[in-house]
């Protein structure tokens, strides 16, 4: 009797806590729930969606991607998405196997289709990366990436067309602002000055696409840990080539670049960021942020 | 003759090329050939002391307990030499110190009270370093770096070898002692705990060195696998401490050069060719190596 009664006030205790929430869940306006893989989609997402859509990141600001590994948290955070956005290209390894376990509904959407893609560099450590994922590299494929969001926004919310449409159109004219920013500043270095040694292969497209050579010491991955024959054919190559820049990622490990740096009198770089954001307040907040950072320190580096 | 030519001529023998290149090109080779010499020479003859107390597996367990504060130094100062040292000495020396007087005056042994603060320890490490959001940092934390050695950490591992050494010069007697015979030790001299606790204070130093240059999981290596290869060759204290230094010299020096010229990772490599001479010296060693056992009679002739 006792127990049973304990029960019956907990239970009324739990619902009388409960109540309060329902109500104000339910007033508030019903948004898109929406999950993204990393910081850099999160922030596409979030500026096509606007008010309407709400979005999760699962790897946050400097995080890496590439070696994530995923928490429970993440799996009820799917569950509870319309919409997974997933770089694609085997970018997040991990997130196929996430989506079946945790049993979401959620429709797929892989942003870089239709991209510009590149080959992925002839690496023994990659095994089965055949294209370069990092394709957001390239603004014109962030335009593509865009295009693809506000897509899959529209099939799963068709009532917010005029929104998303709007929210893109404009997001794309301040790409393309960024893409004539990007190049203007390219074309202001020296073509001979133009290479760049950074710690971590995500630049192939930002090289493709503005014509600045990157060399990095570590495979197409963070995987891998740089052997001494890699680090000293880096040096070699910078002693060569006389380049005069070493930049370090905020995904990659300092402590080797910096004894590269010393040994070849090459000069450090600011930081750069390639696969992840910085925190909201930081130099690379957001994807513009990002982008326009990069080029400035590159810009900064090799113009002297 | 052959050294003047090879002097004279750019191109020296391909051999000697193969060796000698690496570390006369670049000052990282040269460096990280400085650590891992420092690492051998404090390493070795703790692990031969571990092994001969069967506390091989302590030095494992201890590795494990420096990563919480090392974490704590990261979290707090992110990738500082000085931060990550002092955390990672202050969690060893307290999981070390907390688990001998467990042993000591309760009664449990030595390797359950540390089989469990070393579980504890590890579980906090993992959970500080996480707490960061970041979790890439981890694995180079726990992977090391032996082609970056900077100049504070090959000071940091040269003080730490010197020290390692000048102390066990001094605590040589009782510490032998302690390995034989415990009881009659404690019965001639109190020197027992605090020996045990030094010694305990220099495992944990030697780890802190090792996992700036390797990381936690490998630096245990360099300390036990030149001890249990060097347990092969002779039964003799003093021998067995020179010989797992010049064991895990030399593995330093073929894994550097394997890293080199196979594109192997480098602290991996190292530990690999350790471990290769321990599975030599098991096969072919002359104090109870495989094949010794199995012709007893050659042993006896020679």
């Amino acid at each position: 009797m006792r127990t049973r009664r304990t029960a019956l006030s907990l239970l009324a205790g739990l619902l009388a806590l409960a109540c309060p929430l329902g109500p104000a869940a339910a007033q508030a306006p019903e948004k898109l729930k929406v999950v993204a893989t990393f910081s850099i989609l999160g922030d596409l997402v979030r500026h096509v969606g606007g008010e309407r859509v709400e979005v999760t990141t699962l790897v946050g600001p400097n995080g890496d991607a590439h070696v994530y590994s995923p928490t429970p948290a993440d799996g009820r955070r799917l569950s509870e998405a319309r919409i997974v956005f997933t770089n694609g290209l085997n970018f997040e390894g991990w997130i196929d196997r996430l989506i079946q376990s945790s049993g979401t509904r959620a429709v797929k959407a892989e942003a870089s289709k239709g991209a510009r893609l590149l080959e992925g560099e002839d690496n023994p450590h990659a095994h089965g990366h055949a294209i370069d994922p990092h394709a957001w590299q390239n603004i014109g494929n962030a335009k593509v990436y865009v295009a693809n969001i506000r897509d899959a926004l529209i099939s799963a919310d068709a009532s917010g067309r005029a929104a998303y449409e709007t929210n893109a159109g404009a997001y794309l004219a301040e790409l393309d602002s960024l893409e004539a920013e990007v190049k203007g500043l390219v074309a202001g270095i020296p073509a001979e000055r133009r290479r760049i040694i950074t710690s971590h292969d995500a630049f192939r497209y930002f090289g493709d696409a503005y014509g600045i050579a990157f060399v990095s010491p570590q495979g197409v991955s963070t995987d891998a840990e740089a052997s001494a024959k890699d680090v000293a054919r880096i040096i070699r190559q910078i002693r060569r080539e006389t380049i005069a820049a070493v930049f370090v990622e905020n995904v990659s490990d300092a402590r080797l670049m910096e004894r590269i740096a010393q040994e070849t009198g090459a000069r450090i770089g600011e930081r750069v960021y390639s696969d992840a954001l910085s925190e909201p307040g930081g130099p690379a907040g957001t994807y513009i942020d990002m982008m326009r950072h990069n080029i400035r320190a590159f810009s900064a580096a090799l113009s002297r | 003759m052959r050294m003047c030519a090879s002097a004279a001529l750019p191109e020296a023998p391909p051999v000697l090329d193969l060796a000698y290149t690496p570390f006369s090109e670049f000052d990282f080779m040269r460096r990280a050939l400085v650590g891992v010499i420092a690492i051998a020479l404090g390493g070795g003859p703790i692990g031969v002391f571990l092994m001969l107390r069967r506390m091989s597996l302590t030095g494992d367990a201890m590795a494990h307990a420096i990563l919480p504060g090392a974490a704590v130094g990261y979290l707090l100062a992110g990738l500082s030499l000085p931060a990550m040292t002092i955390g990672g000495l202050a969690a060893g020396v307290i999981v070390a110190m907390a688990a001998g007087l467990v042993s000591r005056f309760t009664s449990l042994k030595e390797d359950a009270s540390l089989a469990a603060f070393y579980l504890l320890s590890l579980a906090l490490g993992v959970t500080i370093v996480s707490l960061r959001g970041s979790n890439v940092d981890l694995l180079h934390v726990l992977f090391g770096t032996v082609l970056a050695l900077d100049d504070g950490t090959l000071l940091l591992l040269a003080s730490i070898s010197s020290l390692t050494v000048l102390a066990l010069a001094v605590l040589y007697r009782p510490l032998v002692l302690e390995c034989v015979d415990p009881v009659f030790l404690r019965s001639v001299s109190r020197a027992g705990t605090p020996t045990h606790l030094v010694f305990l204070g220099l495992v944990v130093m030697n780890l802190v060195g090792g996992f700036h240059a390797l990381g936690t999981l490998l630096a245990v290596g360099m300390m036990m696998l030149p001890a249990a290869a060097s347990r092969f060759w002779t039964s003799d204290i003093t021998m067995m401490m020179i010989a797992s230094i010049l064991i895990g010299i030399c593995s330093g020096i073929a894994g550097l050069l394997l890293s080199f010229h196979l594109e192997l990772p480098a602290g991996p490599a190292i530990i690999l060719s350790a471990g290769f001479v321990y599975v030599a010296s098991l096969l072919v060693g002359r104090e109870g190596g495989i094949l010794w056992l199995a012709w007893p009679g050659k042993h006896l002739e020679a």
